[in-house]
Order: structure tokens, then C-alpha cells, then sequence
């Protein structure tokens, strides 16, 4: 019996292997070529651990002055941006959002459906049915190549998705609480932020990460708005230079690399409200 | 009526009205973006793709109606494209679901190191679009990728071989680097919902005498439907209007062996100058995603089963 059970373990053992090999293969054939020089990196069969390891790609992006590639300067600027796009865009998303998901939730008003029902029909918009005339707005108002052009266009996914996983963590607070906070003369304000936003910690916690990896991951609107360094963002600076044979390809690794490491901490730190922000996001839309 | 109870129901009457203030200020800041953000441009596209409307901003529109629409319908390389974007949808979400439910059954069934597997299978989810396509073009870069590289020295091949120029292999290898990225996804959302299934049901079942695969194809598959619906639909969607990768990738080569309906829509809108073609495009799109959403639910939902 107890030898069936340690066959079964070591199967089972087994099996995840390819799946390991499968996760963690591609990763990490992209940090060996961040850590490799030009040269190395152009061999055949390749150098799979590079013989001469260097950070100096890496430094490159972080001290941009002494760099003499455009890859590393452009990096360093692209990763600046979207860190200041992707957290302005959460931040807007998380306190509109908050506000309407609570009021959607908990309040009955008239139209009170017909907007939940709106918001979630607006998920299923893709962008490129929203680009053409938010393009020519954008360049009309010379807006083209702004940081704030992709933080207001950004909203039109964001700020719905932040709404739905919202409502769907306020569902979940006792309505009993609010009603013994309402008899206590708290008013609905005083409601949602003393009592439902405190209870709701790990959904809000889960929303601000969620809204965050789509601000970053982004790439269509990026791609359309801007193409300069004023509001480039990484992926953009990614897509332009991987098409380019003669550029400094171990320099666009480690740019990969470091433009992934934001999303992939936070989402690794966070990784309890990973699943619950994946169905609260999902199930409703 | 007591003029103390007309005046309580009076008081409460206002309240609610109260409520009903406090509501719509709490709500209209979203919604006025919304709006402006989504429910004006989308407007604006349906009536840009009833007119030929060049990118210049000063060039005159022309109305066609529904010509914009019909050119599209009787164009050979419309129905190509669709074809593509439906082989692209079903073999990866085919793929996603079953490899994605695998894992997802690997990981419930605690093989030494199960926690650690969970822990890496958030890494290729949380991995950026852009940052997973660069990393598989250089994987499959002709001159000194990784995998001709592995397979010269594993002895399969001669030579090393241009695999994004081929036009039987370029849409199978953008299809493999998008499960990289969306098969975790998809065994992430399954695992939480194995894992929170009833194990009465599975022990009552192996008591009774039912095997490890009638156990899971009679009782844990259709506990799971809920999860399986919502990992459905949101991959389709997602899928069906792919974009990013294949810009990345291959960028719709070679020869257009790898456009789909979005990049399509990208092409006419942005490059071709042909903004109410584009504009017809992505209505279609639209419209495709809803019925398919619907469709799916149609066939998939049970109300009593949801409630988990």
C-alpha cells in the first residue's frame, strides 16, 4: 500500500516536470541573453550560460548617461513612463471606482441596472472599435504623444473592470454592518469609508493590483498614441526595437526583463488575492 | 393614517430621495468618463464605418451606407482573416483548457512541490504581452534562437531553420508562445475552483468503487462548469480579438499567414488610410464577441449551479 502510495507521488512528481520546464525554460533563456554581451550572444549553437556574465546592460538602462546605445537610454525613459502612467491610471480607477461600485451595490436608485448592465457591456468593447475617434480627438487637441492621452484613453477598460471587482468585494460585506452603522447616525460616506472599505482591504488590495498589470501590460492604445520619448511606453519601446536586427538585442532582454519584474513581484507578493481578483473580475464580466 | 406616521413615511420618502442623490453623485464621475471614453467613440465608429473616410483630418467623408460593410463580406481576404482568427481561438483555447485543467488537476492532487508549482505559474501569467512575444520571436529567431539551437544539438535538425517564414508553422508557434502566457491563467482559476469542491462527493464516489478518471469526469467536471464557463468566455473574447502578440511575433507575416480580424482592422485603420473600412472591422468584432458570449452562456449556464 505504501509502496503503491510512493509510486503515485513520484508519478505525479514526474508529471510536473514538464510543466516546470515549460514555465521556467523561455524566462530563463531571457535572462541569460540580458546577461550576455553582443558577441556571446551571437553564436551558433548558442551559449546557453553566457561564459562571460555582465550587468552592464542592466547598468545601461540605470545610468543612462554613459550609455552609448539608443536602446538603454529609450528604456530607461519608457520604464519611467509606464510607472507613472500605470499608477496614475490605478489610482483615478481605484477612487472613481470605489465610489460608483459602492453606490451600484448598496444603493437602489433608478437606472440603477440599466448602468451595472451598461458598465458590463462595456467590457466587452475591444479597443479598436474605440481607437478611430478617440485618435482624432486626441490629435485635434494635440494630445498625440502626451502621458495624459493614455491615462484618460486607458480608463475605457480600466475603469469598468475596477467598478465590477469592486462591487463584486462590496458584495460581500454584511449588509447587517452598514445598517447598525446607519443607526448610529453614520452617514453613507462615513459608511463606505469607515466600514465597507476597511472590511474590503484584500478586494481593494486585489483591484489597485489588477488595475495596475492591465495599465502596464497595455500595448494597442501605446502603440497608436504615442512614439516618443515624452509618453513611450515599455512595450512600445519593446515592439520597436526587437524589429530591428542591428540593435542591441541583449540590451532589449534585459529592458524585457526589467519591464516584467514590476508586474511579476507584485503579483507574486499578492498572490492570495490573485485568485479571488481573477473570478471577482471575471464572473461578472 | 396617525399625522405621526404620515410624517415618519414622509421622512423616510426623503431619505430615500437622499439616497438616491448621493447615489447618482457617487456614480457620475465614472460614469462621465465612461461615457467619453467608451459610449461616444463607439457611437462615433458606427457612423465612420457607413462613410469612406480617408485618415487626413480635412478630407471630405463620403456616405456609403452599408457599402463599407458589404465590400468587406464579398472579400476573399476578409473570410481568410476570419478563418485565421477562428484557428487562432479554438486551437488555443482548445489547448488553454485542456492543458490548463491538466495542471490545474496536477496541482490538486498535492505532487511533492505543489505549492512551488502554484507559486511559478503566476510568473508567465503576470509576464507583460509584449515582454512574452519579444521573448518568443528571439526563441524563434532563425540565426541564433533557442530553439533551433536545441534542436541542432538534440540532432533534429541539420541546419537552422527560419520557423516565422514558414507559413505552415508561423500562426502554430504564435499560438504556442500566447499558451505561455494563458494556459497558467487558466490553471490558476481551475485549481481555486478544484479546490473548493466538496470532497465528500470524490470520497463517497472512490467508496463506491469509481475509478481516479470516472471520479473526475462524472463528478469533479460538471461541479466545475462555472469555472469552465468563465475561463471560456473570457479567453475567447480575449482570444478572438488577439492583437499583441501577433504584432509582436510575426507582425501579421509571412505573407499574411498570420493577420487576424483585429490586426486587420489595425492595417485599414492606421496604415491603409482607410478609417471607415476599419471602423466596419471593429464593429464586426464587436458584434461577433457579444453573440459568442451569449452563445456561450446559453449553452453553458445553469443559474442553481452559480451560486458557489
Amino acid at each position: 500500500m505504501s509502496y503503491r502510495k510512493f509510486f503515485r507521488k513520484l508519478g505525479l512528481f514526474l508529471l510536473t516536470i514538464p510543466v516546470f520546464l515549460f514555465i521556467f525554460l523561455p524566462v530563463l533563456w531571457l535572462f541569460s541573453a540580458s546577461l550576455s554581451t553582443q558577441v556571446e550572444l551571437f553564436t551558433v549553437p548558442p551559449h546557453w550560460i553566457p561564459e562571460h556574465p555582465t550587468f552592464q546592460n542592466y547598468l545601461d538602462i540605470f545610468f543612462p548617461s554613459q550609455a552609448a546605445s539608443s536602446v538603454p537610454r529609450t528604456f530607461a525613459v519608457a520604464l519611467l513612463n509606464s510607472i507613472k502612467i500605470a499608477s496614475a491610471v490605478t489610482l483615478i480607477c481605484i477612487v472613481l471606482g470605489s465610489l460608483a461600485a459602492y453606490a451600484l451595490v448598496r444603493i437602489p436608485f433608478k437606472f440603477n441596472l440599466p448602468i451595472q448592465l451598461g458598465i458590463l457591456g462595456t467590457r466587452m468593447i475591444p479597443e479598436v472599435s474605440l481607437v478611430i475617434p478617440l485618435f482624432i480627438v486626441a490629435s485635434r487637441l494635440h494630445l498625440i504623444n502626451r502621458p495624459i492621452v493614455l491615462i484618460i484613453t486607458y480608463m475605457s477598460f480600466a475603469l469598468p473592470y475596477a467598478i465590477w471587482m469592486m462591487a463584486a468585494f462590496f458584495q460581500t460585506v454584511p449588509i447587517e454592518l452598514e445598517d447598525a452603522a446607519r443607526l448610529d447616525g453614520c452617514t453613507r460616506l462615513g459608511i463606505l469609508f469607515r466600514v465597507v472599505m476597511p472590511i474590503s482591504l484584500p478586494g481593494l488590495i486585489s483591484t489597485t493590483m489588477f488595475v495596475f498589470l492591465v495599465a502596464w501590460d497595455e500595448f494597442f492604445y501605446a502603440l497608436i498614441f504615442t512614439s516618443t520619448l515624452a509618453a513611450k511606453t515599455a512595450p512600445v519601446a519593446i515592439a520597436e526595437f526587437i524589429g530591428r536586427f542591428a540593435v542591441n538585442i541583449n540590451g532589449m532582454m534585459a529592458g524585457g526583463i526589467l519591464a516584467a519584474v514590476p508586474p511579476v513581484l507584485l503579483a507574486l507578493i499578492f498572490q492570495r488575492y490573485i485568485v479571488s481578483g481573477m473570478t471577482a473580475g471575471a464572473v461578472k464580466g | 393614517m396617525t399625522t405621526k406616521a404620515i410624517r415618519l413615511s414622509q421622512r423616510r420618502y426623503s431619505l430615500r430621495q437622499k439616497d438616491a442623490q448621493i447615489a447618482w453623485l457617487l456614480v457620475a464621475p465614472s460614469l462621465l468618463v465612461i461615457a467619453g471614453v467608451t459610449l461616444w467613440p463607439i457611437i462615433t465608429t458606427l457612423v465612420l464605418s457607413f462613410f469612406i473616410a480617408p485618415t487626413g483630418i480635412n478630407q471630405a467623408r463620403t456616405f456609403v451606407a452599408f457599402g463599407n460593410y458589404l465590400e468587406m463580406l464579398q472579400n476573399p481576404a476578409f473570410w481568410d482573416t476570419i478563418k485565421r482568427t477562428l484557428y487562432f481561438t479554438i486551437v488555443s483555447v482548445g489547448l488553454e483548457l485542456i492543458l490548463g485543467l491538466a495542471i490545474a488537476q496536477l496541482v490538486h492532487s498535492r505532487p511533492w512541490g505543489w505549492k512551488f508549482l502554484r507559486f511559478s505559474l503566476i510568473i508567465p501569467w503576470a509576464v507583460p504581452t509584449i515582454v512574452n512575444g519579444a521573448m518568443w520571436r528571439w526563441i524563434y529567431s532563425a540565426d541564433f534562437g533557442a530553439l533551433n539551437g536545441i534542436l541542432l544539438q538534440l540532432g533534429l535538425i541539420k541546419h537552422y531553420v527560419p520557423w516565422l517564414t514558414l507559413s505552415s508553422a508561423a500562426m502554430n508557434l504564435v499560438i504556442l508562445a500566447d499558451l505561455w502566457h494563458t494556459v497558467p491563467f487558466v490553471a490558476l482559476i481551475l485549481q481555486a475552483a478544484l479546490a473548493a469542491l466538496p470532497e465528500e462527493l470524490n470520497e463517497a464516489a472512490a467508496v463506491d468503487g469509481a475509478n481516479a478518471f470516472q471520479r473526475f469526469w462524472h463528478i469533479r467536471l460538471p461541479l466545475l462548469r462555472p469555472a469552465i464557463l468563465v475561463a471560456l468566455i473570457v479567453r475567447t473574447v480575449e482570444a478572438f480579438r488577439v492583437f499583441d502578440i501577433v504584432y509582436i511575433i510575426t507582425s501579421g507575416g509571412p505573407a499574411s499567414k498570420t493577420i487576424t480580424i483585429s490586426y486587420l482592422t489595425y492595417l485599414y485603420s492606421f496604415a491603409y488610410g482607410k478609417q471607415g473600412t476599419g471602423a466596419a472591422l471593429s464593429f464586426l468584432i464587436s458584434i461577433f464577441t457579444i453573440i459568442m458570449a451569449i452563445v456561450y452562456i446559453r449553452f453553458l449556464y445553469r443559474p442553481e449551479e452559480t451560486q458557489s
